[in-house]
């Protein structure tokens, strides 16, 4: 029981990785949902960015589900990768991966540099100083330092630089593979660094901190490397971003961006690996979706008093957050593990008469839950 | 030095603006320990409605402008009341979490603003006066800088009065203090929760008409725009300190203003190292007492 226990999410996860891998191969239509069926570009592209934002929002959740650190410039990290990336690409001609390995380093830095300032303070005011250096990135990106960002423009990405197989529309399925890739690798880092005794410290630290300094060990220390780490993947996200847009605009290091992630790790459960993925696809889903309906005739011809709200999808993703936040803490995987916690223990409940069985089982569930139960943000 | 008088001036009626907005954000953070990312929300609907009012008596007249003052005003700290009593206070002591309820409010507003006014910018006039200059040590300053400055003035010395001299402000500076003990006395701080959310939201939106005279223009983004500033000055100043926050405010603008005039435009950008090294030498602040 406990050796299916523990395999059973190792199943599904290989399973899950297996089905998106032969996706492209596949002649699925989900109408409503994705725009073709799934072996042409416009659902590929799609599914490729819905990764994209997945692997950014597990990054994400290293911080403000592992560490308990509210950021409001995690969109400097993904920019950082987007804008990095296509600068290493434009000046130095390097190829492809030479540069990917120079322009995540060059985040490291970044990352290392601002978290080690912002991690004097925690709390709150870290969420003010973190937004304030983000502002600054987004202001220098903007202003267009030495012609190498394109200003508002954008930059954009030169194909000549990318290898051939990534480039054009008939590729697209090349880079879907590549995003599913890197969603794997960042999954497996963020999975690593959770069970690491890091992570460890870093966990504990957000529910008791003076515990962790009595102990003897230094959350600071393990703060700054879960900040550098999810920096790094964060970066890998916009990096990947970059080659699937092919370019990055000034949007991408905007305190929007970093609003929109964490709406999707809240959408999805703080702290719960699968629902932050679950979150993102959905909020991207979602996104493209409310943006078509809001042009729809059926909105167009509603009365303005229901007709403004519904045009404008940020107005319902921020009413759906505020909903979640209030009445849903968990987000999505809090109420899936709610639902399943109810049929387990529904039937079997009545069984259990004892209360050592009662126990035994409260304790399988810790068990099996673990790596998934959603950490409630309580700070 | 005329150049820099008009600098200096011009600095000084940023920060009046900023200090508008981060007095309301430093009290609220200092009793209740929430980050209100739907402050510049606040400022925002107060300078819409506002406007509109000015433009019905009348932009030109000094009646539409008073009134419009009025209005941004109670608009503001209606906003912020109704904010407290639906979404902060059912989210008692869970800070984070209330942070995250302002952050989806800001979205969503902003979003309703612009499906209501458009995103474009609405450039706005006000009573000739605020246009004319006055010369002052060989400057000429335009008159709206020296109504900005007076009425931040104005609302520094009443918020202080207000704290030192009322029974509610009593509570409140105690509550900022030591909360577990102003509840054990058997005091509802919860009343001056609101209260506090109403000041602060009447300051935003006195301060966001004043800042579309300032700017010249409305638009849904003028809100959240002054609001990063907002967050920088309390956080220089020091978390829920008010005279940290006047006082980084002016430093903050002026900062601002001579490095965007003699550094090349660098004025975000400086403004952030500064708090950086502010952070570096003194994590609490100017004036801030605890961590």
């Amino acid at each position: 029981m406990s050796l299916l226990n523990r395999t059973k999410p190792l199943l599904v996860a290989v399973v899950a990785i297996a089905v998106m891998a032969v996706l492209p191969l596949l002649n699925l239509s989900i109408p409503g949902v994705l725009p073709t069926p799934t072996y042409q570009p416009g659902a590929l592209s799609l599914l490729a960015l819905c990764m994209v934002f997945a692997a950014f929002a597990l990054s994400y959740n290293l911080l403000l589900g592992t560490a308990g650190l509210l950021s409001f410039g995690h969109a400097l990290a993904f920019g950082a990768g987007a804008y990095g990336l296509g600068i290493v690409l434009e000046r130095t001609g390097l190829p492809l991966w030479a540069a990917l390995v120079v322009s995540l380093v060059a985040a490291l830095v970044l990352a290392q540099v601002t978290g080690a300032i912002s991690l004097r303070v925690d709390g709150i005011p870290f969420a003010m100083v973190t937004l304030a250096f983000a502002q600054a990135g987004s202001v220098l990106v903007r202003r267009n330092p030495g012609d190498s960002t394109g200003g508002d423009e954008g930059l954009r990405l030169d194909s000549d630089q990318v290898p051939g197989w990534m480039v054009g529309v008939d590729n697209t399925r090349n880079l879907y593979w590549l995003a599913l890739l890197v969603l794997v690798v960042v999954y497996g880092v963020v999975l690593w660094i959770d069970r690491s005794r890091v992570g460890h410290v870093a966990a504990a630290a957000r529910e008791n901190e003076l515990r962790v300094r009595v102990l003897g060990l230094t959350p600071y220390a393990a703060r700054l490397v879960v900040f550098t780490t999810a920096g790094v993947l964060a970066a890998l996200a916009g990096a990947l971003y970059l080659l699937l847009q092919s370019g990055a605009v000034p949007h991408v290091v905007s305190a929007d961006l970093t609003i929109t992630v964490l709406v999707m790790v809240v959408l999805g459960g703080v702290g719960a690996r699968w629902g932050v993925i679950v979150g993102a696809v959905l909020y991207t889903l979602l996104n493209q979706r409310l943006a078509i309906v809001a042009h729809s005739d059926a909105v167009e011809s509603l009365p303005d008093v229901l007709r403004v709200p519904l045009s404008e999808p940020m107005f319902i993703l921020g009413t759906l957050f505020i909903l979640v936040v209030m009445f849903a803490p968990g987000g999505i995987a809090g109420a899936a593990g709610a639902l399943t916690r109810q049929r387990r223990s529904g039937p079997d409940a009545a069984a259990a008469s004892a209360a050592g069985a009662a126990r035994r089982e409260a304790r399988a569930h810790l068990e099996d839950a673990d790596s998934e139960t959603p950490a409630e943000v309580r700070r | 030095m005329s150049t820099l008088i008009l600098l200096l001036v011009t600095g000084l009626g940023l920060g009046a603006l900023y200090f508008l907005v981060a007095s309301g954000l430093s009290l609220i953070y200092g009793l209740m320990h929430v980050l209100n990312f739907a402050h510049g929300s606040f400022l925002t609907l107060g300078a819409f409605l506002g406007w509109m009012t000015a433009q019905r008596l009348g932009a030109e007249s000094w009646g539409g402008f008073a009134l419009s003052l009025v209005v941004g005003a109670a608009v503001g700290a209606a906003i912020a009341v109704a904010t407290e009593l639906l979404l902060i206070r059912p989210l008692y002591e869970r800070h984070i979490e209330q942070v995250l309820v302002t952050v989806g409010l800001s979205l969503a507003t902003v979003a309703l603003f612009e499906g209501i006014w458009g995103s474009d910018a609405r450039f706005i006039t006000g009573p000739p006066w605020l246009d004319e200059t006055t010369s002052l040590f060989g400057a000429r300053i335009p008159n709206d800088r020296f109504l900005v400055i007076g009425f931040a003035v104005v609302v520094l010395a009443a918020i202080v009065l207000f704290l030192k001299h009322t029974r509610y402000g009593t509570i409140i500076r105690a509550g900022v203090e030591n909360r577990a003990m102003v509840t054990a006395l058997g005091i509802d701080v919860r009343r001056s929760f609101t209260l506090v959310f109403s000041i602060g939201g009447a300051a935003a939106g006195l301060g966001g008409v004043l800042a579309a005279h300032y700017f010249g223009y409305v638009s849904p983004s003028l809100g959240g725009s002054l609001l990063i500033f907002a967050f920088i000055v309390t956080v220089i100043g020091g978390l829920g300190s008010l005279p940290g926050a006047a006082i980084a405010s002016v430093l903050v603008a002026e900062l601002q203003q001579l490095a965007n005039y003699y550094l090349g435009g660098t004025g975000d950008f400086v403004v952030v190292v500064a708090l950086a090294a502010v952070l570096l030498v003194r994590p609490t602040g100017l004036m801030g007492a605890r961590a």
